[in-house]
């Protein structure tokens, strides 16, 4: 199973990453939610995975009874989705704004940071 | 003598007493603004006070070492070392600096900024003191740095003119450069000699010169030294400096800073001193800016830059006298050093008097005003009297030992006595010319009408001044408290005092050729400054138009990498990120030959689990591939749910129901906001760049699951995940050991999710609010107002 997974998120990571690599505003953006999901599962299967035993002790016990999946990725992994889901909105919007002030969602016709003809550093004291 | 840890404390209070001053100096100016100038200098002069009080045991031959503990973990101690070479020059940089700060009260009264000039000069003071008193070569380079950066500040005290910001930045360029190379050529000695402390250093004199480090030492060490010193060619500073206030010029550019390089020669002499490098650099450096600053001197009528070209000429001469390194070089080298602090000092706040007093300091333009101010007039002399080396002042001894050099006979010494002579002459000529042109002569108009100097701008120069005779008069005296004992300092043997008035006939015939060249230079004045002038003009470039070129090229070489590295393509800087990332990947596992083999073909995979992953992979694909955009959104909800589906067949149905909602929200949300936007509907990548972007994905791709599958042959650290199940019903009270962790165990980090998602939000709402409507609003403004601000500049560009 983890070697299924393996593979399973080495897509997702070229995928997210292609994505990342366009200079398409809305296709990054896509590209940053699957990044999220790559890394989520990453961190779930190293972790090890087990088959349908969610981490609940039963009622009535101290300990669960039998071998049970290892909840400390699962309690990283809710923080990051969660997080993630925060970013993503945020990028979204941002994405959506400058859309709208800029009219474009080509990250080379935004070059507001770092235009292409800054002026050039004097030459005084 | 061990000195007790309660004097210990008071030599490190030597160092430390002018900066805590600088900080009060400028409230010290509030409450008594007329006599700040007066108050402030008693800090120095109970600094004098104190390094005098060790006068007696330093003449019987003491060296005292002061050490406190300082990170005793490592063995570094904060330690001072007081013998008779930091001892003269604490009493110089304290002494001078008392008048100094006297004077700065009257030069600048009424100036807004006179508080924070004091400070200045204060901290300035107490840098200087740490750099002779130090022990620790590295306490050593620390201070050398803060005289720079305090001699920084002060030069460019005047910041609204761009001539004194130029002296600065030029000023602690070279000075802070050579420093690095100094701090450099210390640690290399630090290292050949297995100890940082100067004091143990000087037990083992020959030892640096037999090493291998030698040279290397040796180079650094002087590229330090010459830069500080303004030798030939890094003289050039130092007349730029003289855009500083006077009391400056007097203060670090003829007494202390200046000579820093010359401490720094004098007192590793005993450690690096001695051989052929030393012999043959040194006079040859220090003979030639000898040389050169005096007839540049001669060159000017500005009496500042006057002044300015013969301090390095003097320092010419004291780096000179060092290089030759014989019994009376040494000895004449410390006289002609406190002989020209003294005269040095003194005819820079008389010229400094002049200027203020008639509001020009052009030695053409100022004629016969000795009446008007006497005193000055009478400091001026006495001081000109002294740099002429006219028996029987401090200046004669001077000059006198150093001729004491020819009696070898040895060709060398002859040569370097020659050079001397020429350049003492030279030198007399243009003090000459200080001292009496202005005063003396028919009286010609001036800017201001001149009257006398103020008390506080008089006491410096006339007391330097007949401190310069005195020392003369009472020489033997003055050579058993300061020559012998620093003189032995730097020879590393004793020095005995033999001074006195001798009749020799060697130094004698030398000292009235001297006056005789002299005074021929000077009644001839002018003449020689017509023909330097002329040569001047023909040679029309220099180190200092170097400066300008250096400076300039290191800008535009910084714009242009600038422009290479930071090109404000953001799908390159990405693509340098995962390059990286791959490298990050790859290179371990290579390196410690960890590559995991080649997984089953097939896993044992039960049907659902196979239909899951096949949804995901499917999902991938299409949001990569999808003809439209909205068939790419609802991809990408496609392999979320398929996530959460994992999530759930693997026993993590938190995690699968908070997947699940995620992605139906960000699908919700993105298909809301896409429909709004005219975006284009491919991907607008040409075949190469999917090549080159496929191609890295890939790569990175495969790396991370290689890495994770050899992480996955090793063992898991299971620890936590025990205490977490075991503790979880028992101390937390919860069934659920997910949550129990979130809520429980790790609650401050799930506070913290909470903070982000709290700030995403009003960040959002702040972006949807902020609209494009009003011109001083929106990022388009932002966007206008930087293409308003280049074609602008453009404009500026080609107009000029």
């Amino acid at each position: 199973m983890e070697t299924a997974l393996a593979i399973l998120i080495g897509l997702f990571f070229t995928v997210a990453i292609y994505l990342l690599l366009s200079r398409s505003l809305i296709r990054m953006l896509l590209g940053i939610a699957i990044l999220g999901n790559a890394v989520n599962l990453l961190i779930f299967t190293v972790g090890r995975v087990t088959r349908e035993v969610p981490p609940i002790v039963p009622e009535g016990e101290y300990q669960p009874l039998e071998a049970i999946a290892n909840p400390l990725p699962q309690a990283l992994i809710l923080t990051a989705i969660v997080i993630g889901f925060s970013l993503f909105a945020f990028l979204l919007v941002l994405t959506y704004r400058a859309y709208q002030e800029l009219n474009a969602d080509n990250t080379d016709t935004m070059r507001v940071a770092e235009p292409d003809d800054s002026p050039r550093p004097p030459l005084s004291y | 003598m061990i000195p007790t840890q309660a004097q210990s404390f008071s030599m490190l209070l030597v160092a430390i007493a002018p900066f805590l001053t600088a900080f009060v100096a400028p409230l010290v100016k509030r409450f008594v603004p007329q006599h700040a100038g007066w108050v402030l200098a008693l800090i120095p002069a109970s600094i004098f006070a104190y390094i005098f009080s060790f006068i007696d045991l330093i003449a019987q031959g003491e060296k005292l070492r002061f050490a406190l503990p300082w990170i005793p973990m490592l063995g570094i101690e904060l330690s001072f070392y007081l013998d008779g070479l930091s001892l003269v020059f604490g009493l110089l940089i304290s002494g001078i600096g008392t008048f100094i700060v006297i004077y700065s009260g009257g030069y600048l009264s009424g100036h807004q900024h006179l508080g924070r000039f004091y400070a200045f000069i204060l901290m300035f003071m107490g840098s200087m003191l740490g750099l002779v008193l130090a022990d620790n070569v590295i306490t050593l380079f620390v201070f050398w740095e803060l005289t720079s950066i305090t001699s920084f500040l002060l030069i460019g005290f005047d910041h609204s003119r761009q001539a004194s910001r130029r002296a600065a930045i030029q000023a602690l360029v070279i000075t802070g450069g050579g420093g690095l190379l100094l701090l450099a050529g210390l640690v290399l000695i630090g290292f050949s000699m297995g100890t940082l402390d100067i004091s143990t250093m000087l037990q083992y004199p020959g030892f640096m010169a037999e090493h291998s480090a030698y040279l290397p030492v040796f180079i650094l060490v002087l590229f330090g030294a010459i830069t500080k010193s303004a030798q030939v060619p890094f003289h050039f500073w130092l007349p730029n400096a003289m855009e500083a206030p006077t009391p400056v010029s007097a203060f670090l550019h003829s007494a202390t800073m200046v000579k820093a390089g010359v401490y720094l020669l004098a007192r590793f002499n005993p450690i690096l001193g001695g051989t052929i490098e030393w012999q043959v650099t040194l006079p040859i450096l220090g003979g030639i800016t000898l040389i050169t600053g005096a007839l540049l001197a001669l060159r000017q009528t500005d009496m500042k830059q006057m002044l300015a070209y013969t301090t390095m000429a003097s320092l010419g001469m004291l780096v000179m006298l060092i290089g030759a390194g014989s019994k009376e070089a040494i000895l004449a080298a410390m006289l002609f050093l406190v002989a020209h602090s003294f005269y040095k000092g003194g005819l820079f706040m008389v010229v400094g008097a002049i200027d203020h007093e008639t509001g020009t300091r052009d030695i053409t333009e100022v004629s016969g005003i000795a009446k008007e101010l006497p005193i000055t007039f009478f400091g001026a002399a006495l001081a000109a009297f002294s740099m002429a080396g006219l028996p029987i002042s401090l200046g004669f001894f001077a000059k006198e030992e150093i001729y004491l050099i020819a009696k070898t006979f040895e060709w060398q010494h002859w040569l370097i006595a020659i050079v001397a002579l020429v350049g003492n002459a030279l030198m007399m000529a243009a003090g000459a010319a200080i001292a009496i042109k202005p005063f003396l002569g028919p009286r010609i108009a001036t800017p201001k009408s001149p009257h006398e100097a103020p008390l506080s701008m008089l006491a410096g120069p006339a007391i330097l001044a007949v401190l310069g005779i005195a020392a003369g008069v009472f020489i033997y005296q003055f050579g058993d408290w300061f020559f012998s004992p620093s003189a032995s300092a730097v020879y590393n043997h004793k020095v005995s005092n033999h001074l006195g008035l001798h009749f020799d006939p060697i130094p004698l015939g030398l000292s009235i050729a001297t006056w005789a060249l002299g005074g021929l230079i000077h009644w001839k004045l002018e003449t020689v400054r017509d023909i330097l002038r002329r040569i001047a003009r023909v040679w029309t470039w220099g180190p200092d138009q170097g400066f300008d070129q250096f400076m300039f090229g290191l800008v535009r070489f910084a714009d242009w990498i600038t422009r290479i590295i930071q090109h404000g393509r953001l799908e390159l800087y990405l693509i340098l990120v995962f390059v990286a990332l791959a490298g990050a990947v790859y290179a371990p596992m290579v390196l410690t030959g960890s590559i995991p083999p080649m997984p089953d073909v097939l896993p044992q995979l039960r049907f659902q689990e196979w239909g899951v992953l096949l949804i995901a992979a499917l999902g991938l694909l299409a949001v990569v591939f999808g003809r439209t955009r909205l068939v790419a959104i609802v991809s990408l909800g496609v392999q979320g749910f398929a996530v959460a589906l994992i999530f759930l067949l693997l026993g993590a149905p938190d995690l699968g129901f908070t997947q699940f909602m995620v992605e139906t929200l960000s699908v919700v949300i993105l298909a809301l906001v896409m429909t709004k936007l005219h975006l284009d509907q491919r991907d607008n990548r040409v075949f190469e760049e999917v090549i080159r972007d496929g191609g890295l994905a890939l790569v990175c791709g495969i790396g991370l699951t290689m890495l994770l599958l050899a992480v996955l042959q090793t063992d898991l650290d299971t620890t936590l995940t025990e205490f977490f199940t075991k503790t979880s019903v028992p101390i937390a009270h919860g069934r659920n050991i997910v949550n129990v962790i979130l809520v429980d165990y790790r609650a401050i980090d799930t506070l913290g999710e909470i903070s982000v998602v709290m700030t995403a939000g009003i960040a959002i709402l702040a972006l949807i609010r902020i609209r494009a409507g009003g011109p001083k609003r929106g990022i388009g403004a932002i966007k206008k107002a930087v293409k308003r601000a280049t074609s602008s500049a453009r404009k500026t560009r080609s107009a000029s």
